[in-house]
């Protein structure tokens, strides 16, 4: 059997006495597309930070590519990784925010080089091309000296997603990609989504988007109160919810 | 849209499909006349009285101005404001992340020098250090309640200038330090999270994304600051350092000739301050960019804005080149 891109065992997660996580366990394979749904609240964005640990789980464990996230074993002892290792395996992962996050004081291309020159320690001019191509995949080759305030929304979006590629991920994260945007805008950055999915991106997509989900992604997990609902087959789950919470939460939403 | 009588929507007239500058006859505001009236007043009596009061001297304010000892006293000035703000902003910065620290010690300690140093004035912390000597007569370099490698005089070491540099600088630390922690908090936390998620360290992100950014916030007040210190310099006088007001008392402590002397010393002060303020809104500008929609001007850009503040008297907000979205 293949390792999985992504390995969640038991995962448990609080804040103060406040349990946001309580016992995820899940698993991505490499090229898969797995939508998160769930009601605010229910811990999808949590878990999704925890998986580059951008939040540090109480309990369980997270594998990316067979690798424990965050710590080193040795025996039964978990080792706190320093923070050099921790962000190295944070270039292998991009995150897309709800809030695009885009660097206020760069210019878009200034923003889409800045990581892979400073970070990965690539060439520049290697770089340059390579964030001009991306400019250009996510249609906003004639934009590359706007600063973010001169964007719209969509635009931001997807100068977010062109910086996150720019590190060359494995594995991308979504957390919640299109909640901040206009209704006219959502749909030029799944549009963007989508290629990638086609391209064999390993994704994992907090959304709302059941249209989306239902299109693109290979598999949609509902979590509702910081546990793994049901699991399957989007088309199935969104036409065919077995759990009661689940059949609850889609009669809302669709 | 609901239906409405026909007649009732009036018809464009062929007068105002095409604009006309409206020519209206302005309201009477006699507050402003008389306000006006009573301002040129009471300058045409102060510029009188300057002009025609022999005591003012302006003969002397004119002989001392660029006179050797006032020249060496204003360069002085200047080197204790720089070098008193550069400790002071490196002090501030440390104290800043300090603060910020997880360890509750050491943002105790960072607590701690704010307070004392804010808490006490300036002028009493001034004295303090040029007395060091009688608190301290030798300042040794060693290992700690160990042997010492390194003993030194402290009235050869403190020196008058070394006094007026730690009384002004580490003074200026801690008001530094509460600017430069606002700056960092104005950041916004989603700038920490995608620089971590692309694998940036922390020193890292500090000096490309925060400070950067912060710096908008920090800028403006480090400019009022520098300001507030040019004159604070002034205080060192009162531990003999002959920087600009020390040299001119020391020429009225012979001549008698207080005021004109205090004018020069005015004059250079209020020349200072002038070209920190220019000097201070370009900066604003560069670390302003990315903001409010605006690209940054270029070079030229800037010569020309410039020239045309200096012609309309000091508007500030000039509308940068707009790029249609």
């Amino acid at each position: 059997m293949t390792e999985p891109m992504v390995r969640a065992q038991a995962v448990h997660k609080r804040f103060g006495s406040n349990e946001v996580l309580k016992g995820v366990t899940l698993e991505v394979a490499a090229g898969e597309v797995m939508c998160l749904l769930g009601p605010s609240g229910s811990g999808k964005s949590t878990l999704l930070r925890c998986i580059n640990h951008l939040e540090k789980i109480n309990s369980g464990r997270i594998y990316v590519e067979g690798k424990l996230v965050g710590y080193r074993q040795r025996g039964e002892v978990l080792h706190e990784m320093p923070e050099r290792e921790v962000a190295r395996e944070r270039e292998q992962i991009g995150m897309v925010f709800q809030r695009f996050n885009l660097f206020a004081h760069m210019t878009a291309i200034q923003n889409i080089v800045e990581a892979p020159i400073r970070v990965a320690k690539r060439k520049p001019e290697e770089v340059n091309r390579a964030a001009r191509e991306l400019m250009d995949r996510v249609g906003l080759g004639d934009r590359l000296d706007a600063y973010p305030a001169q964007l719209s929304g969509g635009q931001q979006q997807r100068v977010a997603i062109a910086r996150a590629l720019a590190m060359k991920p494995k594995l991308m994260l979504f957390d919640e990609p299109t909640s901040a945007l206009d209704p006219e805008l959502v749909g030029e950055v799944l549009d963007v989504m989508r290629g990638l999915a086609a391209d064999g991106m390993t994704m994992i997509v907090v959304t709302h988007e059941t249209g989306f989900a239902r299109e693109v992604g290979d598999s949609l997990v509902f979590m509702d109160d910081g546990i793994v609902v049901e699991s399957g087959d989007p088309t199935a789950v969104l036409t065919n919810p077995q759990h009661k919470r689940t059949q609850a939460f889609l009669s809302k939403v669709l | 849209m609901t239906t409405t009588d026909p007649a009732a929507t009036p018809e464009p007239t062929s007068e105002l499909s095409v604009p006309v500058e409206i020519k209206a006859v302005p309201v009477r505001r006699p507050g402003r006349l008389l306000a006006a009236v009573i301002i040129v007043i009471l300058a045409a009596a102060l510029i009188r009285s300057v002009a025609t009061n022999p005591r003012f001297d302006w003969s002397s304010v004119g002989k001392y101005l660029f006179s050797a000892p006032i020249m060496d006293g204003l360069v002085q000035t200047i080197e204790l404001t720089a070098i008193s703000m550069v400790i002071g902003i490196i002090i501030g910065v440390i104290l800043a992340v300090m603060r910020l620290s997880p360890n509750p010690l050491v943002v105790g300690a960072s607590g701690f020098y704010i307070w004392l140093f804010r808490g006490t004035p300036v002028l009493v912390q001034l004295l303090f250090w040029s007395f060091i000597g009688a608190l301290y007569p030798v300042i040794a370099l060693g290992v700690p309640f160990g042997p010492s490698l390194l003993e030194l005089n402290s009235n050869h070491l403190i020196t008058p200038f070394v006094a007026a540099l730690l009384g002004l600088g580490l003074n200026e630390g801690a008001y530094m330090s509460e600017i430069v922690r606002a700056g960092l908090l104005s950041v916004d936390e989603g700038q920490t999270e995608a620089s971590k998620a692309l694998g940036m360290r922390r020193i890292l992100m500090m000096r490309r994304i925060i400070l950067p950014q912060a710096m908008r916030v920090i800028i403006p007040p480090t400019g009022n600051e520098t300001i507030g210190m040019l004159k604070t310099t002034s205080l060192v006088s009162v531990i003999a350092y002959t920087e600009l007001l020390y040299a001119a008392q020391l020429i009225y402590a012979a001549n008698y000739k207080q005021i004109p002397l205090l004018i020069v010393a005015s004059i250079w002060y209020l020349v200072l301050t002038t070209i920190l303020s220019i000097a201070q809104y370009f900066i604003e500008r560069h670390y302003g960019r990315g903001t409010a929609r605006a690209t940054p001007p270029t070079l030229i850009a800037r010569i020309w804005q410039s020239f045309s503040t200096w012609r309309h008297t000091q508007v500030e907000t000039v509308a940068p080149t707009r790029h249609g979205l």
